[in-house]
């Protein structure tokens, strides 16, 4: 059980005491950005990015660095189903489906109940998803050491046609946002040759663009243009958390075990297979519907409805780091901005991270344990706190947040045209979330647009332009395979949908 | 949701679904530009040229957009659906437009000045909150950020006259 050993490693890495103080304060920030609209996970993750560039220069820095951030992430999910249980307004993409059962809970009165069922299932969830990387990270991380770039470039597409089969966007627009996405990260200096491409003559475009500012405006501003669109008034259940209720509520909870390991397992799989946390919450919401007993009951405030879609968002949240420390491939928004932290500190993602920074890799996986447990105790202690966040009224908080946004468009390069690009990245995510363009692909093709490319041009160097090296052997033909069925699996699902006539 | 002339639609679905394909058809038209001035073939050597992997992305953008492009002009007025309502854009408008003069702001009298203004404004015009209120938050807010970024955590962060004047560069 050498896993077990390095885990206990890094729990001697993560158990100190600056860390501790940091995985507190970074799930007390993670939540309360997640309740506050126009923050999430992502950029949330990306304008405090900055603040660990001098943290991550100190011997075993980056580790607290990690640390820091990934526990904003945590507390990001954790904070989400704040939002909507008790003001029915999602705070998070991946806690819309929480909102079917938790709000009309909370109507009822039962809002500590939904409030206790959520947080606890999400700490379930997580800890399943945890406990998958712990034990599954180190297998593929020596299995993708023998990785070539014909391996690399199939994992890569994998992921971007696991989008288009998997989003519930058009596909058409699935592509034009991933592609637009791919443009952009094309931007500045060929990573092959060094030629200039797209840069049209600017000397601002030579470096290209940065995701991070992609992420800030493309969540941040464009979230905010939007909530105001739906007006403002955020009317609110009573936040009242008591240990009778949590109590009460972990006495009810074991009843829906069979659900928490479905819920568990498809989350697990939308995380490691880039599907991210939103659709794994919906598909884990109607696999419950359909085979719970009180199925048709969903939608009137059942429990239940609240444990499948939570358990799944926090797993596959968290197992979206599997792919991003052992591959460098992110499967998530948050995972990616947390792949671009871990290079900026000097670390190069993928399969040597296991082999050169076990300490980094290992403390990770233990505070992954810590910051979950420390995240449950902070929300279950604190609701009513983040709950007055969400009364304070819009005209103050939003300029407040406007203002967090520049900042850390700013801090990345310490660049003003940054700034200049996150408003007009705010401007696109507007229009691309109400025309249904998905902005997760897009990000995702920012961060690994180069690296795509330079695998498939390494691969296509090898083989001397033969594309069969994509179906050379079984791993990397079976990939390939796979992200095609994945790619044209909207066409196929329309074509059965005519044959039978539906 | 708004009523009356607020509530009238400024813009169709349909008129924007259309307007964006066509400047996705554009950047998509661009992206293949630049990469046959690169060469979209094949070089000993090196491989595929710079050109290559941009020009399928491309075309990709191009394909894409026509189809949506095609599919929205086949919409049928029942189901377009208004885009925006008038109320509604004059509500993300007063934010944007701020938000914009404030981002040309940084670069000019610094963050902090700019976002005190733009804090203040906001506080003043939309919330209707008294003078005292608003000086309070918008200070508050501009000293919170000198203390959690510069000082903790030693970020610089863009400053103007004023600042260098207070001796804080």
């Amino acid at each position: 059980m050498d896993e077990i050993q390095a885990l206990a490693h890094g729990f001697g890495v993560a158990l100190t005491l600056k860390n501790l103080l940091l995985m507190f304060t970074g799930i007390v920030l993670g939540v309360i950005i997640g309740v506050l609209p126009g923050l999430g996970g992502a950029n949330g993750v990306a304008i405090l990015l900055p603040l660990t560039f001098s943290m991550a220069q100190q011997p075993g820095g980056a580790t607290s660095a990690i640390i820091l951030l990934s526990c904003i992430y945590w507390g990001a999910l954790f904070g989400g189903a704040i939002t909507s249980i008790l003001f029915n307004i999602p705070g998070e993409p991946w806690s819309v489906a929480t909102t079917f059962d938790g709000y009309p809970l909370a109507q009822q009165g039962r809002a500590g109940n939904a409030l206790t069922a959520a947080f606890t299932s999400s700490f379930v969830g997580a800890l399943v998803a945890v406990i998958v990387i712990t034990f599954l990270s180190p297998v593929i991380a020596n299995f993708a050491l023998a990785f070539g770039p014909p391996e690399f470039f199939s994992v890569y597409l994998l992921t971007f046609c696991a989008f288009v089969g998997t989003s519930k966007e058009p596909p058409f627009k699935t592509l034009a946002a991933m592609m637009t996405g791919f443009a952009l990260a094309a931007v500045g200096t060929d990573p092959v040759t060094g030629t200039l491409r797209l840069t049209f003559g600017s000397v601002r475009l030579l470096t290209g663009f940065d995701f991070l500012v992609a992420v800030i405006g493309l969540f941040g501003i464009g979230e905010i243009l939007l909530t105001l669109e739906e007006g403002l008034a955020f009317k609110g259940a009573s936040a009242k958390l008591n240990l009778k209720v949590v109590l009460e509520t972990w006495r009810e909870l074991p009843k829906y075990w069979l659900t928490s390991i479905r819920s568990s397992a498809v989350g697990c799989f939308m995380g490691i297979v880039p599907g991210g946390a939103t659709p794994a919450s919906f598909m884990s919401y109607g696999v419950a519907r359909r085979f719970s007993k009180d199925g048709d009951r969903f939608g009137t405030g059942q429990v239940e409805g609240v444990v499948a879609p939570e358990t799944a968002a926090h797993a596959a949240g968290t197992s979206a780091l599997l792919p991003m420390i052992t591959l460098g491939v992110p499967g998530s928004p948050t995972a990616a901005v947390l792949l671009g932290g871990l290079m900026i500190w000097g670390l190069q993602p993928g399969p040597l991270l296991f082999i050169e920074q076990k300490d980094f890799v290992w403390g990770l996986i233990a505070s992954m344990y810590l910051g979950n447990i420390a995240g449950l105790i902070v929300v279950l202690t604190c609701v009513p706190l983040f709950a007055a966040i969400l009364r304070v009224p819009f005209s103050v908080i939003a300029p407040i947040i406007m203002v967090v946004c520049a900042i850390g468009a700013y801090t990345i390069h310490n660049a003003i045209f940054d700034v200049w690009m996150m408003v007009v990245f705010g401007i696109a995510g507007y229009l691309f979330k109400k025309l249904q363009y998905p902005l997760a692909p897009m990000v995702l093709a920012i961060v690994l647009g180069d690296a795509t490319e330079s695998s498939f041009r390494q691969a296509m160097l090898v083989s001397q332009g033969d594309m069969s090296v994509f179906f050379s052997n079984s791993l990397v033909g079976s990939l390939t395979g796979l992200a095609l069925i994945l790619l044209f699996w909207p066409l196929l699902a329309w074509t059965i949908r005519r044959i039978r006539g539906d | 949701m708004i009523e009356g002339r607020e509530g009238r639609a400024a813009l169709r679905h349909k008129s924007a679904e259309i307007a964006l394909a066509a400047l996705f058809f554009f950047l998509g038209a661009l992206v293949i530009a630049d990469s046959l001035r690169l060469g979209v073939g094949w070089q000993e050597v090196h491989g595929p040229r710079p050109g290559y992997f941009p020009f399928y992305v491309g075309l990709i953008i191009c394909v894409s957009a026509v189809i949506t492009f095609v599919r929205a002009l086949l919409l049928r007025a029942e189901g377009d659906k208004t885009f925006v309502q008038v109320g509604q854009l004059k509500l993300v408008l007063t934010v944007l437009i701020p938000t914009a003069i404030y981002a040309a702001l940084i670069g000019w009298i610094g963050i902090y000045v700019s976002s005190i203004l733009f804090i203040g404004f906001f506080m003043r015009w939309l919330g209707k909150y008294p003078w005292w209120k608003v000086a309070a938050v918008s200070l508050g807010a501009a000293v919170v950020f000198y203390l959690i970024f510069e000082a903790w955590f030693k970020v610089p962060l863009p400053k103007g006259l004023v600042e260098s004047f207070l001796g804080l560069d």
